[in-house]
């Protein structure tokens, strides 16, 4: 079977999943065409997190299905990047910066090889993308919070991927790395890399992605970001967190947990 | 130099140090991935576990290396069925099985005559009672498991830092973590000789230790940690030699010495650096 390297297509088909029995995400279905931005949005427990897990196969679906380039999850080892919430990570881990971003090219490789010089440039341009050249050789502990989310970028950069999930990039970093994350972005857009993004910033879901993709547990709604961010789309999905106040609603988002690993 | 010579010209104490310099590499190596990875109660417990295997062989006179690898090899394999499903806990069934058998050694060891001096050597090592037969088989055994470190060093690398990446990039991550825990138990079996079930962890753990202090990436730790390991190993016999002392608590004691060393003096992180910061 050949597989079609041009942009990716995610398809996702009616997908059930559940840690232990008890259904996360329910009859989820939504479709991405190539090169598109999207933000997904919903609560705390709302499953974003799990939606990302099913779609790199992390976690395995209850019903349904997930195609990508019209193939089944499964086919495509090299084109699906994820970026973890950076807490799933052991940072103690004795690895240089370069080491960590080289690892997104082991998709590329076959089993027993080393790093090729392509390999090593393609790792270092990724590096110097998100402004951390200069701490290639830098140990990983060593790197403020912000510092190993760019690298964690990089890597994802580094894996060529066709889509790209990235979970919460923008909770608890320094403006920097923001500002590095969104320039990211605009050069995926130019690379027509599909990206999905878990975020709590609505602004920034409604100002600078293609499509919001709206959950709690099951798709609320999905769509551009003028016609899925409604009082009554938002309600359902955010239920008591949401203030009616005269003239407007107020969001009322308990965010994450508070961070204090900036230095 | 006559004192370095002269233990040397005992055959017994050749075959000795030659065996303490391989497991000492051996378990220094694989002692890296312990201590990154979290499992020293599981090496230790492994160590202990193996016990009842070693007795078997010995209550049959058969070689004492071949049943404790038998007994190691159960016990990696039911440590994963017990915690397979989730229902308890991998260190719970970890100190379920540990104990029991301990236990099931020691009651078998006990119905030996000689009772208090085999129980010491399976124990604390007999690292001057290794034949021929036992170096080729620790040779064996450690090339083996050194050479599944090299071939699988990128995949090993990558579940331990990033078990999520290792998914996504559809590593067999299930086989992997089989293999490591073999690999472990063959590496505490081989170590049985010179520091015995009790110590066997300390080696293990100890100069990975020191080398995670000293060194910011994985193959260089390794490195270091095997150099840590032989030169504790050799050092730790000539002591046990002059001093008259167990040889495997003489070979814990030197790594534990080097560990402290380098817990005190190492350079920006160590103690004496931080107190002098905190004096600025």
């Amino acid at each position: 079977m050949t597989i079609i390297k041009s942009p990716a297509r995610l398809d996702v088909d009616n997908i059930t999943v559940a840690y232990n029995h008890e259904p996360v995400l329910q009859e989820v279905t939504f479709q991405v065409p190539h090169g598109m931005r999207v933000a997904v949005v919903g609560p705390n427990g709302a499953g974003k997190s799990t939606l990302f897990k099913a779609l790199v196969g992390l976690l395995p679906l209850r019903d349904g299905k997930i195609r990508i380039h019209d193939l089944p999850l499964g086919q495509h080892l090299d084109c699906v990047a994820y970026i973890p919430q950076r807490e799933e990570v052991d940072w103690h881990f004795p690895v240089t910066v370069l080491d960590v971003v080289l690892m997104g090219r082991f998709g590329h490789q076959k089993w027993l090889q080393l790093p090729t010089r392509a390999d090593r440039k393609l790792a270092m341009r990724s590096l110097e993308q998100m402004g951390m050249a200069d701490m290639a050789n830098r140990s990983i502990r060593d790197l403020s919070g912000g510092q190993q989310q760019r690298v964690f970028l990089a890597r994802a950069l580094a894996q060529e991927p066709h889509i790209f999930l990235m979970d919460e990039p923008f909770t608890g970093v320094d403006a920097t790395t923001q500002e590095a994350t969104l320039a990211l972005l605009d050069h995926l857009r130019d690379q027509k890399v599909t990206v999905l993004i878990s975020t709590h910033d609505l602004n920034l879901a409604s100002n600078r992605f293609d499509l919001v993709l709206l959950i709690n547990r099951k798709l609320i709604a999905f769509g551009e970001p003028k016609s899925v961010f409604t009082a009554e789309n938002l309600a359902r999905a955010f239920g008591s967190q949401l203030l009616n106040i005269q003239g407007g609603l107020v969001l009322v988002d308990d965010c994450c947990p508070p961070e204090n690993e900036e230095q | 130099m006559n004192w370095l010579f002269q233990p040397l010209q005992y055959a017994f104490m050749i075959r000795g140090l030659l065996a303490s310099v391989m497991v000492g590499i051996l378990c220094a190596v694989m002692g890296t991935y312990v201590v990154l990875r979290g499992m020293a109660f599981l090496g230790d417990a492994m160590a202990h576990a193996i016990l009842p295997g070693v007795a078997i062989a010995f209550l049959l006179h058969g070689n004492l290396l071949v049943g404790a690898i038998i007994a190691a090899v159960i016990i990696a394999i039911s440590i994963g069925l017990f915690s397979k499903g989730g229902e308890i806990k991998e260190d719970t069934s970890i100190g379920i099985l540990f104990a029991a058998a301990l236990s099931l050694g020691v009651a078998l060891i006990s119905s030996i005559q000689t009772y208090a001096v085999d129980l010491s050597h399976i124990l604390f090592g007999n690292v001057l009672g290794v034949s021929v037969q036992d170096l080729l088989l620790t040779a064996g055994l450690g090339l083996l498991v050194l050479a599944a470190v090299a071939i699988f060093y990128k995949q090993f690398l990558v579940i331990s830092f990033d078990p999520i990446l290792a998914a996504t990039l559809r590593l067999p991550t299930e086989f992997l973590r089989n293999l490591m825990l073999i690999m472990l138990a063959l590496t505490v079996v081989v170590s049985l000789q010179t520091v015995g079930v009790g110590l066997a962890a300390s080696m293990l753990i100890t100069p990975a230790a020191t080398a995670y202090l000293l060194t910011r990436r994985l193959w260089p730790m390794m490195l270091v940690s095997a150099t840590i390991g032989a030169f504790s190993s050799l050092t730790g016999l000539f002591l046990s030699y002059y001093l008259n002392i167990v040889s495997g608590s003489a070979i814990v004691l030197v790594a534990t010495a080097i560990f402290l060393l380098v817990f005190i003096f190492q350079p920006r992180r160590g103690i004496l650096w931080r107190n002098k910061k905190t004096r600025i």
